[in-house]
């Protein structure tokens, strides 16, 4: 029969000599590739004390973006949920009362907006549909988790803290992903 | 060809048509991309068009008896073919130019808020400059503002946005028996308004809301509601003594959050079977939001092009579900997303609340 690729051995089935069955070469040389080992450089790193660089393209963990006041700035356009290949964003629209002005950036906003993570395939299409600079793929990875139900993200865990109220942690998470 | 048809030529197309045809009607006859975009013209309302100058069109020969080319650019929704005439409209790159001068033009003082917009998926405006306009504006100054202006409970005004097609003021006055709003002022300052404020109560005034080609005037019931990308269109009717009864709705699972008159492909209200325009009355257009309420006739045809298809299926056949029947039972969900999930929740219609949800409705739900 014709092989089906042109990497195919030949498995040798002659019957072992007396070198191969004492073993004890084939152990040295095994134990000679582990030795070598010890001096070449490391793949892995010691996470989480250290971490690896990302990339400034590296599309994680999504957040939703306020603007310099602290205000939200997603309006519920829809365009993220319509980009969506993996259909993972669902979101309900509020209008804004007159005493909310200081939480939302626009007259309507994202009363509810949830992200389905067992969906979402990071592509970041979302990112780059959103006209209001409100959605960004943060350079994080997205926490591994043991149920199903805590991978529908809410608003909640989606929100960059404000810049007025929490300085820090919106440097922190700007950093992260600028 | 018989003797009380013209014959017009456009964009190398000949076809027949009879005397007092503009060249807009003779051009959709055509159909496809030889019909030149219309912003303010609406075959069924009277005196409309003639406002906007998207429909410009270059006639290089007059007619048949003096072939001269008209001087200027005509509007070819008020100018009338005449025998041998010869339009360009696409093949024109002097109309092409002219057009994108005036979407620029109607840009100026437009917000292009339109993620805020409910018109967004189904603007004329927007189908329009994505298809003949400028890819950037010019403008670079303080954009109109306006006070604001209430128009009731079922219509929301937004006159940032209007184009001043004068539409909703022809159907006030053609639909309506007495027209309470109309344009005040001149100029830049032209805009809509009600005369002190007056209320609009008609059985027809919502009509006005499908007429708009912009988002000025939008259904105050749906505001906010949902996109209507993400929402089903389906023909329905019901038997109303007012109106034809003949509507579009459009659906979110089971529940029915818009009502609009079915439209053509020229985005304007169809004819009855007995050829008149099929107008709805505000009762179907406002109050029936049960999908009870509504005899459904099957999903509206949608151009595979618009945003509005995504998702959307005509003569839909579900294929047979195999598994169940293999193992006997319904396979276990790992997850029903409806435990967890705060969005689309059943049990709460949004469908149902007057006017836009705010945050009392999403904080204490009365009907959860």
């Amino acid at each position: 029969m014709e092989a089906l690729t042109k990497n195919v051995m030949e498995v040798d089935r002659r019957p072992m000599n007396f070198w191969e069955k004492i073993y004890l070469p084939a152990i040295l040389k095994g134990m000679t590739i582990t030795f070598r080992h010890m001096f070449k450089k490391k793949p892995t790193v010691q996470y989480p004390e250290k971490t690896r660089y990302f990339s400034p393209v590296f599309r994680g963990m999504h957040i939703l973006n306020r603007d310099e006041e602290g205000r939200e700035r997603c309006t519920a356009c829809g365009l993220c949920a319509v980009a969506c290949p993996a259909e993972a964003i669902t979101m309900e629209a509020a209008e804004r009362k007159p005493d909310e002005a200081h939480l939302y950036r626009e007259e309507k906003y994202a009363a509810r907006y949830e992200i389905n993570m067992l969906r979402c395939i990071f592509c970041g299409l979302c990112e780059e549909a959103c006209p209001k600079d409100a959605i960004y793929l943060s350079q994080t990875v997205t926490p591994a988790d043991y149920a199903r139900k805590n991978f529908i993200y809410t608003k909640n865990d989606l929100l960059i803290p404000d810049p007025v109220k929490d300085p820090e942690g919106f440097a922190k998470a700007k950093g992260i992903h600028q | 060809m018989s003797e009380d048809l013209f014959k017009v030529t456009i964009d190398n197309i000949t076809i027949d048509v009879p005397p007092g045809t503009t060249i807009l009607q003779a051009a959709r006859k055509i159909g496809g991309d030889v019909t030149p975009p219309a912003m303010c013209y609406y075959s069924k309302l009277k005196d409309s068009g003639g406002k906007c100058r998207t429909c410009l069109v270059e006639v290089s020969k007059g007619s048949e008896k003096d072939p001269r080319p008209m001087p200027k650019l005509v509007a070819s929704c008020r100018t009338t073919v005449m025998d041998g005439m010869e339009v360009k409209n696409i093949t024109s790159p002097k109309a092409m130019e002219a057009r994108k001068g005036v979407v620029e033009f109607l840009l100026i003082n437009h917000p292009l808020d339109c993620p805020i917009c409910d018109q967004a998926g189904e603007c004329d405006l927007q189908d329009l400059s994505y298809g003949h306009g400028n890819e950037g504006s010019r403008f670079e100054f303080q954009k109109r503002v306006f006070e604001k202006h209430d128009l009731g409970p079922y219509i929301q005004l937004h006159m940032t946005r209007c184009i001043l097609c004068y539409r909703c003021v022809f159907v006030a006055d053609q639909l309506t028996e007495k027209r309470q709003h109309g344009i005040l002022d001149r100029g830049e300052r032209a805009e809509i308004a009600t005369y002190i404020s007056k209320s609009l109560e008609h059985d027809f005034i919502g009509n006005v809301i499908d007429v708009c080609p912009v988002g000025a005037l939008t259904d105050k019931t749906f505001r906010f509601k949902n996109r209507v990308w993400f929402t089903k269109p389906v023909d329905a009717h019901r038997d109303c003594d007012k109106c034809a009864g003949l509507v579009r709705l459009w659906l979110r699972g089971d529940e029915v959050f818009r009502v609009t008159v079915r439209r053509d492909e020229w985005g304007e209200v169809i004819n009855t079977p007995e050829g008149k325009p099929a107008w709805i009355c505000n009762e179907c257009r406002f109050e029936k939001k049960k999908e009870s309420d509504w005899i459904i006739e099957g999903p509206t045809h949608i151009n595979r092009h618009s945003v509005i298809a995504q998702g959307h299926y005509e003569g839909l056949k579900m294929p047979n579900e195999f598994l169940p029947e293999v193992i006997g039972k319904k396979p276990r969900l790992f997850l029903n997303i409806h435990d967890v999930s705060e969005v689309n929740r059943p049990g709460i219609d949004l469908s149902l609340i007057e006017g836009p949800a705010t945050s009392d409705d999403f904080e204490n739900p009365k009907n959860d």
